[in-house]
């Protein structure tokens, strides 16, 4: 059996429009993400199942990240289904990102299903060291 | 990808199998399509026929092969998923969404299938498994003669 773990540390740094599906014509889903913080980068994983990684589009503009995938239909409308528990359709997702990241460096990986995005802070972000000469 | 074929008579077995096929049961009966069905990270599915075959579709973001293991036995399909809980250090989570963990689903399959070829496919987190129909379930044509 598999269990869900709660955030452990959640800050209200990340916040979604909510009513980013409805803004958009036709049906959209919000994929499932995992948002890590590291000391030089923030971590954006994505579950887009179905999704390819040439039909995603990734905008970052103002501060929002914003995450289109669009997925191709696998079945034809007519399939008669004997149990249908999840639709398929296009994934979107939009992100307020409060730290301050360097947006000529974001990097994205695609591999069996998960987007990951690699958001790396600006320079004056980052945590540094400072010695104390005594 | 491991097909095991197994005979379990165990009591807690077959416990466990009326337990999932009472659930299947009721997300047969719903039928409308929601985002994911299956609670507590297990998957949902998507079963669909053709003259030839049941298709048994999962989203599975992120699963390698080695970690899934399908087998048919005694009129049902078990998916098994062993995914070990990794946790990064020196990682600050702001939202955790995504299931983690192993799981276990069964799918009662209505018809019976030829358990020998059945396949699976892993393609960009999504599992395709073919059953095809054995040769009794499969649609027959049946000739009319006119006669008079």
């Amino acid at each position: 059996m598999a269990r869900e773990q709660p955030p452990t540390n959640v800050k209200p740094t990340a916040e979604e429009v909510t009513s980013a599906e409805h803004t958009r014509s036709g049906t959209y889903y919000r994929p499932n993400v995992d948002i890590l913080e590291r000391p030089d980068e923030l971590a954006v994983l994505a579950d887009i199942p179905g999704a390819t990684g040439e039909d995603v589009d990734i905008h970052f503009e103002d501060g929002t990240l914003s995450i289109l995938a669009k997925v191709k239909p696998r079945q034809p409308d007519q399939t008669d289904f004997l149990i249908r528990e999840y639709g398929v359709g296009d994934y979107y997702r939009t992100f307020r990102v409060s730290e301050v990241i360097d947006p000529s460096k974001i990097a994205a990986e695609f591999a069996d299903g998960v987007l990951t995005l690699h958001l790396p802070k600006a320079e004056a972000a980052r945590p540094r060291k400072i010695e104390v000469k005594t | 990808m491991v097909f095991r074929y197994f005979n379990t008579l165990h009591p807690m077995d077959q416990l466990r199998k009326e337990m999932d096929r009472l659930l299947t049961g009721v997300t047969t009966a719903l039928g409308a399509p929601s985002r994911s069905a299956g609670g507590r990270g297990q998957p949902a599915v998507n079963v669909w026929e053709s003259g030839d075959a049941l298709f048994v579709e999962l989203e599975v973001p992120g699963l390698k092969s080695e970690q899934l293991e399908l087998s048919v036995v005694g009129g049902e399909l078990t998916i098994k998923v062993e995914r070990p809980e990794i946790e990064e250090e020196g990682v600050t989570y702001h939202r955790r969404e995504r299931p983690v963990g192993s799981f276990t689903r069964v799918v009662r399959l209505p018809v019976e299938v030829d358990a020998d070829r059945v396949q699976a496919e892993l393609r960009n987190g999504v599992l395709t498994i073919t059953l095809p129909k054995a040769e009794a379930a499969r649609p027959r044509k049946i000739q009319v003669a006119t006669t008079g």
